[in-house]
């Protein structure tokens, strides 16, 4: 069997060779997939392999016979558990779905598919997307492959350490507060999310509606763009998408404005800010404009958005109550069995939020949290708006802090939400973001720059990543 | 018990003044081709049960809803029909809360922007109407319950009445002239039985005299559920008047709690279903799934879109009957409930030019032919073509025919159609009046009746009626009888 040298393929480099014929799918898939078998016991990345993967290797390497093949023909991913596809397992990585069989694909799985991905199999992540660190998996911790005493982050961890540790090219994971981001930071690999309403939702479990993207993540911004790319465009399953029109007008530039928001980025760790410097310095040396600008509102954000998704959440689980499918418990009556069966499948965090959500929805309350948190979103779109006529891009650390140790974080669910503090603007807003690995902190760890543009100029914030190597 | 006086009830044993106060919750499936939310067919009542389901409408995680707009447009137009006003901005809620038979543990309904607010009908003022989805059907057996998720996500429109009514009958007046607008717009089968259009009523007695916008004027109310016939509606008011008075005055114990009840009609009577403590916490808020809409800029939920393709309203069609024909109450809103029969009315009264004309067309079609739809005769209205009908009713006019004759002719158009001439001709309808040709028949009879002839001629005039039959008889019914009265006269004086 030809060895093909995984840590540093890209999309495109497997693609030619495929086409080449320097080696078949079969070959290149299984490649991978001996990587699962080495890594994945350890690293539990994904959570198992779906069972269509001869077939879909069949058809990819007849695209290429046929000359249909384009360049995600036979590219081998990995799935965030949370993303439906037909007939095989896709649990949330909770226990109230551990046998759920999806009953369809999401838009997403079928328009990939059509063009010759291979999905390997569901990659781990926090209950529902709950979390920063997978710890909220019921299947066990996604181990960060750079340091595996230490958590790949999440929500998506299992779809990013799978890129990292060479177990796929490329994954989808989905991105609601900076779960596709986050754990790209800690693991040192790329991660996109475009503008809300770019990619269909269609068959990603909703953890916040109305802040949920599907997104790519890949070693390179190229190859995040290819996904990205074919997944994109209006959906007739979700009303919310964006005609596909949507991003034909937009001109990328030479050189970019670039804002920071200093005081905001100040609450980072000194080894984050150390990086984070660095990366600003070869900003500038590429050409680009860095102001630091001030913007207040920031330090609300993380308010508005957790009262937001509680709120969200606590409808979105509702239907999880082994009716119709998922476990079941029995009870004496109709109640008993909800409260049995929802008491029994749902973790802890899961738990936190439907009773946060029920509470600020609630008669008497609702007033008092939730709508005041929509009048400030609202609020934070106006002052994004103005901040993006002076500047391209809005630049700060995708995370405050490195990977954490294993445990650090159970039992802490504030400390965790507050990792959340750069990444959740960009679901608020519904602006496209961006993660791209930077450097290392001296003790080995990376660390993550984030990039964020206004509605609907995703290229741009592609475009940089690729100018700058990434 | 108690008297009606000017509009209001005196108690009996206290004198106290009494206002009551109805208001109705009316809710109706619309008849659109495909589901609410997704594309699955709505027929929620000629299929196997689960057959028409889909992610959707079975809440499978990662389905998303699909606005219909057709439902949305439907419930516009009704808006249209009832001067109601059309909502320049609208959107979707989630109405939270856990049943089986509630696939996602939210309704996806509107709450503070309903599609239309205001207008009035039957004399009824509208608070609102809005759109949301129906629930699944559930079936409860003994030791389980079965779901059948066909009806689930099927468009349902929601109309409210303001607190404005005051009694049983104009409730039914009410839900019955919904219904009617309902299938003339041909938005909703809005069938009671089927469950189509479903009527709650909230009946609350106040002391403090009626609605005047401050609804804290309002005594405790209930809501009576699952009334299934108008006749049961206006029980079901009459019933929970009469209790909530009896309590009010002391008659019976108790007291009017904020509840929900539902009619036994074995008992003919409302139970308790279940009490609320308080107002039900359903959380709502705006479904993140669904767009907002702003419909002034999409022109085709504009008013005068929309009423481009209103039919002739009931109230118009009243009038017009009313002015134009004027034909019998009763007959117009027989048209109204049987449009078949209306469309015959009003093809055939478009060949006819008088009033007279008018009426006999009318008591032909609403009493022999819908005699001949209700009999159970093998054949079908679409055989009785308006223009035949109309020289049908010609010729009664012009004596030819004879009402015998009529509805002779009318059997045979129903089973084989034809023309009236051509019937009238192979069936020998058409009456005799020709004198001379008459004439020749009756000499023959009066020949052969000798004795009759004779004890006329003697006086016995009463004998005139048995040459007629004759008369008849030998014509095989095709004589006009007077004229055929009026040669015997003459041939018998002689």
């Amino acid at each position: 069997m030809t060895s093909i040298e995984l840590k540093t393929l890209s999309i495109k480099k497997a693609h030619d060779a495929l086409k080449a014929g320097e080696y078949t799918v079969r070959e290149l898939v299984d490649a991978y997939l001996a990587e699962v078998e080495s890594s994945n016991g350890d690293i539990n990345a994904f959570l198992h392999l779906f069972t269509d993967i001869d077939e879909r290797v069949e058809l990819a390497q007849q695209m290429f016979t046929d000359g249909t093949a384009t360049e995600l023909t036979g590219i081998p991913m990995g799935l965030k558990a949370i993303i439906a596809k037909k007939g095989q397992v896709t649990n949330a990585s909770s226990k109230i779905l551990e046998n759920y069989k999806a009953t369809y694909s999401a838009t997403v799985v079928e328009r990939l598919e059509a063009v010759g991905v291979i999905f390997l199999g569901s990659t781990n992540t926090d209950e529902f997307a709950m979390g920063g660190t997978t710890e909220n998996s019921a299947f066990g911790v996604t181990k960060n492959p750079t340091d595996t005493s230490r958590v790949a982050g999440g929500s998506s961890g299992g779809s990013i350490a799978a890129v990292a540790a060479n177990m796929c090219l490329a994954a989808l994971g989905t991105d609601t507060g900076g779960s596709i981001r986050e754990p790209a930071s800690f693991c040192g690999v790329l991660g996109f999310k475009g503008t809300y309403g770019a990619v269909s939702r269609y068959g990603a479990y909703p953890m916040g509606s109305s802040f949920d993207q599907v997104s790519p993540t890949a070693k390179y911004a190229a190859d995040a763009e290819l996904v990205q790319r074919v997944m994109r465009g209006a959906d007739e399953y979700d009303m919310t998408c964006l005609p596909s029109n949507t991003w034909e007008s937009k001109v990328n530039k030479d050189k970019y404005n670039i804002a920071i928001p200093s005081s905001l980025v100040d609450g980072s760790s000194d080894e984050v800010k150390e990086v984070f410097n660095k990366f600003v310095q070869e900003l500038k040396e590429a050409g680009h404009t860095i102001e630091e600008v001030e913007i207040p509102i920031l330090d609300t954000v993380l308010a508005i958005y957790y009262v937001l998704i509680f709120a969200e959440v606590s409808s979105n689980t509702a239907r999880y109550d082994g009716m119709r499918y998922g476990l079941k418990a029995e009870g004496s009556d109709l109640w008993d069995e909800y409260k049995k069966t929802r008491g029994k499948g749902f973790g802890d965090e899961v738990k936190r939020r439907i009773m946060l959500g029920t509470y600020v929805l609630s008669a008497g309350y609702a007033g008092k949290y939730y709508e005041k948190a929509l009048d400030l979103r609202e609020q934070l779109k106006v002052e994004l708006k103005e901040m993006f006529k002076q500047y391209d891009f809005i630049l700060t650390p995708t995370a405050p802090v490195v990977a954490p140790k294993i445990g650090v974080m159970a039992g802490d669910p504030l400390t965790e939400y507050l990792m959340d503090i750069f990444t959740v603007t960009a679901n608020t807003a519904g602006i496209p973001a961006i993660s791209m690995p930077t450097g290392n902190t001296p003790g080995g760890l990376p660390v993550g720059a984030q990039l964020m543009a206004a509605w609907e100029n995703d290229d741009a914030l592609l475009d940089i990543a690729k100018k700058l190597g990434k | 018990m108690t008297e009606i006086k000017d509009n209001k009830i005196i108690g009996k044993t206290t004198g106290k003044e009494y206002f009551v106060t109805i208001g109705l919750e009316i809710h109706a499936e619309m008849n659109t081709e495909t589901k609410m939310f997704c594309r699955c067919k709505n027929d929620p009542f000629n299929s196997q049960p689960n057959t028409h389901i889909c992610p959707v409408c079975t809440g499978q995680p990662g389905a998303l809803p699909y606005v219909n707009k057709q439902a949305c447009k439907n419930v516009m137009t009704v808006g249209v029909a009832l001067g109601s006003d059309l909502a320049d901005f609208s959107e979707f809620d989630r109405k939270n809360y856990f049943y089986p038979d509630i696939p996602k543990a939210y309704q996806i309904s509107q709450y503070q922007y309903p599609l239309v607010s205001n207008g009035e009908l039957s004399g009824v003022g509208i608070e609102r109407i809005h759109m949301e989805e129906d629930t699944a059907t559930s079936t409860h057996k003994a030791s389980y319950s079965l779901v059948d998720y066909n009806r689930s996500s099927v468009p349902l429109m929601e109309l409210v009445t303001m607190p404005v009514i005051h009694d049983a009958g104009t409730a039914m007046k009410f839900a019955k002239e919904l219904q009617l607008l309902l299938r003339t717009l041909g938005v909703s089968g809005a069938s009671l039985e089927k469950g189509e259009m479903r009527i709650e009523a909230n009946i609350s007695i106040s002391t403090n005299g009626y609605f005047d916008g401050d609804f804290s004027k309002l005594g405790t109310k209930t809501e009576v559920k699952n009334l299934n016939s108008f006749k049961i509606v206006g029980q079901a008011i009459d019933f929970e008047v009469a209790r909530h008075l009896a309590i009010l005055e002391g008659e019976t114990e108790g007291q009017i709690v904020q509840e929900t009840r539902g009619w036994d009609e074995n008992k003919q009577a409302t139970f308790s279903q279940r009490t609320k403590e308080s107002a039900d916490d359903y959380r709502y808020f705006p479904d993140p799934d669904i767009p907002k809409y702003k419909f002034s800029d999409l022109p085709e939920f504009s008013k005068d879109e929309l009423a481009k393709d209103l039919p002739e309203l009931p109230w118009d069609k009243r009038e017009r009957y009313g002015n134009q024909y004027g034909i019998k109450s009763e007959d117009i809103e027989f048209y109204l409930q049987n449009p078949t029969f209306g469309d015959i009315f009003d093809s055939a009264s478009a060949e006819l030019n008088s009033t007279d004309e008018y009426k006999k067309l009318s008591n032909y079609i609403s009493s022999d032919m819908a005699g001949l739809e209700k009999g159970g005769e093998a054949g079908t209205l679409d055989n009785m073509k308006g223009k035949e009908v109309a020289e049908m009713v010609k010729m009664i006019v012009a004596s030819e025919l004879s009402s015998r004759g009529a509805k002779d002719m009318l059997l045979e158009m129903y089973k084989n159609g034809g023309t009236a001439g051509n019937i009238a001709e192979s069936k020998g309808l058409i009456q005799k009046s020709d004198p001379e040709e008459l004439k020749k028949t009756i000499l023959e009879i009066v020949e052969a009746n000798k004795a009759q002839a004779d004890a006329y001629k003697a006086g016995e005039e009463k004998l005139l009626q048995y040459f007629v039959g004759q008369g008849m008889k030998a014509t095989q019914g095709s004589a006009n009888p007077g004229v055929l009265a009026q040669i015997f006269k003459e041939v018998l004086k002689s």
